[in-house]
C-alpha cells in the first residue's frame, strides 16, 4: 500500500512537471500557435494508451498459451486503462482540430481506425460482462482481444499509408518530418510522464482485478458450507 | 493568446476523464475491500 501511495505521489508530481514543461518551457509553434500545445498530452496519451493495449495483447496471448489467471487480471486491467486512454485521445484530438481545420471530426483513415479500436475494447469489456463462468469468460475475451488489437498498427500506420485529413507523423515520419529540439525533448518527456501514469493506474486496476478474484473464492467456499 | 480557451479545455477535459476513472476506480476498489473482509470474517478458519 505504502509502496502504492508513493508511486502514485510521484506519477502525480511528473504530471504537473509536463504540465509545466507544455505550457512554459515549450515554444509557441509558428502557424497553429497556442492551440499546437495539447500535442503533447494528445500524442503521448496515444502512445501510451497504445503500449497499454499492447501489453494487454501479450497478456491474452499468454492466457491462451498458460491458462493463468493473472494473465486474464493483466488483460481485463490493460483493456480498461488503454480504453480510458484512447477516450481522452478522441476528446483532446476534436478539441484542437476544430480550430484549426474547421471541423470538430471527419472519417479520415487516423481518426476513424482509433474511433473503431475505441468501439473495439469497449465491446471486450461489455463481452466480459455478459459471461458469467470464470474460465469461459477469461478465454473468450483473450481471443477476443487479440483479435481487437489488430487494429493497433493499423491506427499507427494508418498516417504513414495514407494521407487523409490528419497531419502526418512529426516522430518517426521518414525525411522531411521532425519537430523542434526542445519540442522534441518536451514531447518525449510527456511520452515517459503518460506511461508513468498508465503505469500507476494499472497497478491500482490490477489490484482491484486480484481482490475480485479472492471475493469469488470466498464467496464459493461459503456456498459449499 | 488565441485559443488558449480551447488549450485549457482539452488538458481540463482530459485530465478529467482520467480523474473520474480514478475516483471509480477507488470505489470500486473499497466496495470489494469490505465485501472480502466480510466474508474472511463469515468463513470460519484455522479454528
Amino acid at each position: 500500500m505504502g509502496k502504492r501511495i508513493v508511486f502514485g505521489v510521484a506519477a502525480v508530481l511528473l504530471v504537473v512537471a509536463a504540465a509545466y514543461a507544455n505550457f512554459f518551457i515549450a515554444p509557441t509553434e509558428r502557424t497553429m500557435g497556442l492551440i499546437q500545445r495539447i500535442f503533447y498530452f494528445h500524442a503521448a496519451t496515444a502512445w501510451a494508451g497504445e503500449t497499454t493495449l499492447f501489453v494487454c495483447f501479450v497478456a491474452n496471448l499468454l492466457y491462451i498459451w498458460k491458462r493463468s489467471p493473472k494473465y486474464d487480471w493483466l488483460g481485463v486491467t490493460c483493456a480498461e486503462v488503454g480504453l480510458v486512454c484512447i477516450t481522452v485521445v478522441l476528446i483532446t484530438g476534436p478539441i484542437w482540430a476544430h480550430p484549426v481545420w474547421g471541423i470538430w471530426w471527419t472519417w479520415d483513415a487516423r481518426l476513424t481506425s482509433t474511433f473503431v479500436l475505441w468501439l473495439l475494447y469497449v465491446s471486450y469489456l461489455l463481452l466480459r460482462s455478459l459471461i458469467e463462468e470464470p474460465d469461459r469468460r477469461a478465454l473468450l475475451s483473450a481471443l477476443f482481444g487479440v483479435f481487437a488489437f489488430l487494429d493497433v498498427p493499423l491506427v499507427f500506420f494508418s498516417i504513414r499509408w495514407w494521407r487523409t485529413q490528419h497531419p502526418a507523423p512529426v516522430i518517426m515520419g521518414g525525411s522531411g518530418s521532425g519537430l523542434d529540439p526542445t519540442m522534441s525533448k518536451i514531447f518525449f518527456f510527456n511520452v515517459l510522464v503518460m506511461h508513468v501514469f498508465a503505469a500507476f493506474l494499472i497497478v491500482e486496476r490490477y489490484v482491484l482485478e486480484k481482490m475480485k478474484h479472492d471475493v469469488d473464492l470466498l464467496q464459493r467456499e461459503a456456498e459449499a458450507q | 493568446m488565441k485559443n488558449l480557451g480551447s488549450v485549457f479545455a482539452a488538458y481540463l477535459i482530459g485530465w478529467a476523464v482520467f480523474f473520474i476513472f480514478f475516483v471509480t476506480l477507488a470505489k470500486r476498489t473499497s466496495d470489494i475491500r469490505a465485501e472480502l473482509e466480510r466474508l474472511k470474517n463469515s468463513l470460519p478458519r484455522g479454528k
